[in-house]
């Protein structure tokens, strides 16, 4: 028996010890999955993670006042002391989250009947075209899209040519308000596309039932198709609030005032890493609280 | 509610090719058919979701014809039930009753009753995610009863449910229907379920109706070879056996548990058919036994017969059995040709 069975054997051996190898995996699908995840968990926690905690560390670190060197391990608290002392940083920061929360306001108004329009009054051709427009301008490089802008708001620029007859002045390169615009138009299609997922998700029986017991199209409106489309919302704000929130070359390019993000650039140029660090966990911050209230509502079912 | 010539049209297809329809206030009226056969598009133009493309619909001798859903006294029970998932049971059952600015307190007295009706009482604050398919089904219907509609339309209410739990909403649809009075208008493809729950029903096929009729008349009484097969089984006799059996041309059927088996002995009584078979294949189902006969003269007949005193065993060897097939001759039933199918009614035209 072991004699005609030995050639066989010694030529399946490697695939008999793979396939004893998938047969114990087979019936353990938590070991299958550790070890799928190891790498990019692993990845994860290493360079993300592991630069997250050191950029925390760093905004204890202290900088000697005299020489101008940041000393690595010598705790201090000097960073902080000086972001929330300075009243400079103070207005930044709320400059930044007040036009993030302008720049989702704005997209939200803007997006909600463009999606309306491709999930439920378009026709399938139309609604393949918009799809396309929405996602088109992803495709071109941000830099680009900024110096469009720029072509757009500088003074003899279009905006100008396009107001001036109207006897309206135009902001000109440098208004604060150029950020607002700027940064709607870029993040726009992040709010469009889960709003839109949403609205399709909403089977036509609900608004038919809505209209049956009673509800004209605003009311069914009010209170079947916006509460049922919300947490989608919520969803696309995540994206326009935290790119709006974390941006720094778009504030540079089109206005002059300073955002959060230019700080934290300009900072660790200049070789101020602890205040930078510091100055960095605001956003932060800013983004787990809003994240833990978006789930609040059912956001991440959403996305 | 009266129908008056109710046609429809999308794009190239008819989908209602005509319909006449006068129902009765507190009626249980069902509309069966397969799919595809109208009885759906017809519920959605009473509800006012569709626009026929001819033909009026009047609800208490006024024409709504024209009117929007929301500006008509009738009701829907969808087919996936259309529950707002943001809404609690009772936010869901009061929706009807909020936009139609019915003061708080009257609201939930209603809502209450409702749903008591349905006995769910103890449910108000779930959402439709946390109930069980019949719960939801209870509160569509109690959603839409609600209201007090003139005319309730349900669309295969009872299409997702388990056998059982189908066999129990039936019955308690019915009671609900006997108890609040309103006209019910109910659409299904499950002939037993019309049968069971109708006072009248309309066999809907290629967008037209077949027949309409108590269920004892559409079961017993068929004027058409598609209404005999789609209530019941078929059982139909056309051409040679036609004549071999029956004793003239045209088309003609049996109700199979009017139908009695006997050995080739078995002698004719007065006012009996006998036709001389082989019994090709037996189907045990428990409480009933059903043979298929394929009969001497060509054609083939199914038999049911309770199991009284028969077992399974027994049942099951008869096969292949020569038998004799007796009945009275008043169960014979004379049948009309439908036009289910285009090549039919072409071969119809052409034969004289």
């Amino acid at each position: 028996m072991s004699t005609d069975a030995s050639p066989a054997a010694a030529a399946s051996a490697p695939s008999g010890r793979l396939r004893r190898l998938a047969a114990w995996l087979h019936v353990r699908p938590a070991a299958q999955a550790r070890l799928l995840l190891a790498g990019p968990v692993g990845w994860m926690v290493l360079a993300y993670l592991g630069s997250l905690f050191i950029l925390l560390l760093g905004a204890f670190w202290e900088k000697d006042a005299f020489t101008g060197q940041v000393e690595p391990f010598a705790w201090s608290l000097d960073a902080f002391e000086s972001i929330f002392s300075n009243d400079v940083y103070r207005t930044i920061a709320l400059r930044t989250i007040g036009i993030a929360i302008a720049v989702t306001l704005t997209d939200a108004l803007l997006a909600f009947p463009i999606a309306y329009y491709m999930a439920r009054v378009a026709s399938r051709r139309t609604r393949g075209v918009l799809i396309v427009a929405v996602l088109l301008p992803l495709w071109a490089a941000y830099l680009v899209k900024v110096y469009a802008w720029r072509a757009i708001l500088q003074s003899n620029g279009i905006l100008e040519w396009a107001l001036t007859p109207f006897g309206v002045d135009a902001p000109g390169l440098g208004a604060l308000v150029n950020s607002w615009i700027v940064s709607s138009y870029l993040w726009l299609p992040y709010m469009i596309l889960p709003i839109y997922a949403g609205l399709e998700r909403i089977p036509e029986s609900l608004l038919e039932a809505s209209a049956d017991l009673g509800a004209r199209n605003g009311t069914t409106f009010r209170r079947v198709v916006v509460p049922i489309v919300f947490p989608a919302l919520v969803a696309g704000s995540i994206f326009t609030f935290s790119l709006t929130l974390g941006d720094y070359i778009t504030p540079d390019m089109v206005s002059d005032a300073k955002f959060i993000g230019n700080v934290i650039y300009d900072n660790s140029s200049l070789g101020n890493l602890p205040l930078a660090a510091a100055y960095s966990l605001v956003p932060i911050v800013i983004m787990i609280v809003y994240l833990l209230a978006a789930r609040r509502v059912g956001a991440f079912e959403s996305l | 509610m009266r129908l008056e010539g109710i046609r429809k049209e999308y794009a190239e297809v008819e989908a209602v090719a005509g319909i006449d329809l006068e129902i009765g206030a507190g009626e249980f009226f069902s509309m069966l058919g397969p799919s595809g056969s109208g009885k759906t598009t017809t519920l959605r133009m009473i509800a006012g979701f569709e626009r026929p493309t001819q033909g009026r619909i009047l609800l208490d001798g006024r024409d709504v014809t024209a009117l929007a859903p929301f500006d008509r006294d009738v009701n829907t029970v969808f087919q996936d039930y259309a529950l707002f998932p943001h809404m609690t049971v009772a936010e869901n059952v009061a929706y009807g009753l909020v936009v139609r600015r019915v003061a708080a307190d009257e609201r939930r007295r209603r809502v209450d009753e409702a749903l008591r009706m349905v006995r769910l009482s103890d449910h108000h604050r779930r959402r439709p995610s946390q109930l069980s398919g019949g719960q939801r089904q209870r509160v569509a219907l109690a959603r839409a009863l609600v209201n007090r509609p003139r005319v309730l339309l349900l669309d295969e209410p009872l299409g997702a449910l388990d056998l059982k739990l189908r066999e129990e909403m039936q019955i308690e649809l019915k009671a609900i229907q006997q108890q609040v009075g309103i006209t019910f208008v109910y659409v299904t493809h499950d002939q037993e379920e019309a049968l069971t729950m109708s006072d009248r029903l309309a066999v809907f096929n290629a967008g037209r109706i077949e027949q309409i009729g108590t269920p004892a008349d559409v079961y017993e009484h068929p004027t058409s070879t598609f209404v005999a097969s789609f209530v019941g089984t078929s059982n139909l006799l056309t051409g040679d056996a036609a004549r071999a059996v029956i004793g003239s041309d045209g088309i003609f059927t049996v109700r199979p548990e009017k139908i009695r088996i006997a050995d080739r002995a078995a002698d004719a009584a007065v006012g009996e058919i006998a036709v001389d078979g082989t019994i090709r294949e037996v189907v045990y189902i428990g409480p009933d036994t059903r043979y298929i006969v394929s009969l001497d003269s060509g054609g083939e007949l199914v038999v049911t017969r309770q199991n009284l005193e028969t077992s399974s065993m027994e049942a099951l060897a008869t096969q292949g059995r020569p038998v004799r097939l007796l009945w009275q001759r008043r169960h014979v039933l004379s049948l009309a040709r439908s036009e289910d199918a285009v090549g039919e009614t072409e071969e119809e035209e052409t034969t004289p």
